[in-house]
């Protein structure tokens, strides 16, 4: 395969990711997604000290879709939505099967009664399945630059 | 009490002596706000500082604050452990701007004033002044100064600050129940697994509340009902120590039952409202008694969980009238090996910021507040239960939150 294909179908993946986020189709957004996977958020201090506990995490599709329906079912909080921009993507290497690619992403907070604010930034450290199309993420890690989160984290990053 | 004097000499009037009725301008008021920095966190109090896993070798430090006031916790080549404010005697400048890591002693960035691990002051620049000009006076004496000390206390690995020299040990603060309940969790030496820190648009007793009602556990927090999980919980109770603030509160669960059902639900079709990876609630009882949730609370601003397998030391920070961070510090134990680690990871799905069962607790202070933005008139309610603040067998009660009302108004003196 070569580089432009695996960039484009790469590219694709996680220009999909983000839109099935911001435009509400959460139910879709575990599809992206191996089985089993590794969906982690965590914050910089504890990624670079070595720490494993976020403030989400899946290690499976099943947990993914649960996450997405205790969102719509469960859990209770003020209605927002998500806007994410994503910088450059870099594809960091390739070996058989997995793509290892980061990228950084800004995130808004846009509440239901319009405010918007800057939410969280940071980098996705992703490891992608282009075994075949479309492809899919293996582990996600959203390394979030900041301790601190405001209010609560509903929706996945 | 430096400051006590310039405060008002009353606080929110009460309605009444008692502790069911909470005046809601407590949570909107500016000076009572800065009574409670004087009176609650700088008053007979122990208040949350570090882990003692955090200070192994002399020089380490630790970075914190009580309330709103910037501490340092260190421990001395003598291996003793000793907290002071960080604020240099010299001009009020921080001493200490990192977090966390390892000094042979602390020197101030403005003048370079030195202190060593003890806080005392043994250096400071250009003293006898250059070439015989300048310098300190001659009565200037260094010994003289050190940094405001905290007396400090360890339990279960918990090191515990206080800035008041009538504050009763620290055992005797907690009371013999919660005591045992602290070191019931703490029962080996712990490890950070990860911090998190929740921004709460509240007052800081609107959460420290929540974390002491057992009454809205249930009600607001929907994913445990949703899901049919812990309907075979047995039941619990609470303990409040004497002076009220102090609690904590458990329910059992039948872990061998819980895991049956979930075996039993495998084998049934599959409905929308079960779990499709129960792993999230997979737990052992690593205390082997039976208790799946122990929430308790030190006076007045900290909270040590076990939910299921998760463990946490959760500090309540007040940074202003309307505004809390919640710092969550994850731990596991010297005795757990990867399943266990995992475990509790994946159990990290239930608590924090983004927790199924907490995470309402982020918001729901807030709105609170909101609702009482300039309408802060009146008092609410805390009645479940009776009127008083003592020990109860069951948890459909607010017993706890009348507790901290009841340690509050003799502190505050209102």
């Amino acid at each position: 395969m070569d580089d432009l294909t695996i960039r484009l179908g790469v590219q694709e993946l996680i220009g999909e990711y983000a839109e099935r986020i911001d435009e509400d189709r959460l139910e879709e957004w575990p599809d992206l997604f191996a089985d089993p996977c590794r969906y982690l958020v965590i914050s910089r201090s504890n990624h670079e000290a070595g720490m494993r506990q976020g403030v989400m995490y899946a290690a499976t599709r099943g947990m993914l879709l649960d996450r997405v329906f205790s969102i719509r079912r469960a859990n209770l909080f003020e209605p927002h939505r998500y806007r994410h921009v994503i910088g450059p993507i870099r594809v960091k290497s390739v070996n058989g099967n997995t793509a290892v690619v980061h990228s950084h992403f800004i995130v808004a907070r846009i509440m239901h009664d319009g405010v918007t604010t800057l939410f969280a930034t940071g980098r996705y450290l992703d490891r992608i399945d282009i075994s075949a199309t479309p492809y899919r993420f293996s582990g996600r890690i959203v390394v979030l630059d900041s301790d601190k989160i405001d209010t609560l984290l509903a929706i996945p990053l | 009490m430096s400051q006590s004097g310039l405060t008002a000499e009353h606080g929110v009037p009460w309605p009444s002596n008692g502790i069911s009725e909470i005046p809601f301008r407590v949570y909107t008021d500016q000076e009572q706000y800065r009574r409670e920095q004087e009176r609650l966190f700088k008053g007979p109090t122990w208040n949350y500082l570090c882990l003692t896993v955090e200070l192994t070798k002399p020089g380490d430090f630790v970075a914190t604050t009580v309330g709103e006031t910037a501490v340092i916790v260190v421990r001395d080549a003598d291996g003793a452990i000793n907290a002071f404010v960080n604020r240099c005697v010299h001009r009020g400048n921080l001493l200490c701007l990192e977090r966390q890591g390892n000094v042979r002693e602390f020197g101030c960035i403005y003048h370079g004033w030195i202190y060593n691990l003890t806080g005392q002051l043994t250096g400071v620049a250009f003293e006898h002044g250059v070439q015989r000009q300048g310098g300190m006076p001659p009565e200037f004496r260094k010994e003289e100064h050190k940094l405001q000390r905290l007396r400090v206390a360890v339990l279960g690995g918990l090191v515990f600050g206080t800035f008041s020299d009538v504050t009763p040990d620290l055992e005797t603060f907690l009371g013999p129940d919660v005591t045992r309940g602290l070191l019931r969790v703490m029962n080996r030496t712990p490890h950070v697994l990860g911090r998190n820190t929740q921004v709460m648009p509240n007052n800081w007793k609107l959460y420290f509340e929540n974390v002491k009602d057992t009454y809205h556990a249930s009600i607001l927090h929907l994913f445990l009902t949703t899901f049919r999980i812990n309907r075979l919980t047995m039941p619990g109770g609470i303990f409040i120590n004497q002076d009220g603030g102090n609690h904590y509160s458990f329910a059992k669960l039948d872990y061998q039952a819980e895991d049956q059902e979930y075996k039993n639900a495998g084998l049934r079709s599959e409905s929308e409202f079960r779990l499709r990876d129960n792993s999230v609630v997979e737990s052992v009882d690593e205390y082997g008694d039976g208790v799946s949730v122990q929430i308790l609370t030190v006076f007045p601003g900290m909270v040590l969980q076990q939910v299921r397998n998760t463990i946490a030391v959760r500090v309540i920070r007040p940074r202003g009238v309307d505004k809390t961070e919640l710092e969550w510090i994850h731990l596991g134990f010297d005795t757990d090996d990867e399943a266990m680690t995992e475990r509790r990871l994946r159990q990290g799905n239930l608590i924090g910021p983004a927790g199924y069962i907490a995470m309402e607790d982020g918001c729901i202070g807030g709105f609170v507040q909101r609702a009482l933005q300039y309408n802060d008139d009146g008092a609410g309610l805390v009645m479940m239960g009776g009127h008083e603040a003592e020990s109860q067998p069951f948890r459909a009660s607010e017993a706890a939150i009348r507790g901290f009302w009841k340690h509050y108004r003799a502190l505050m003196g209102d």
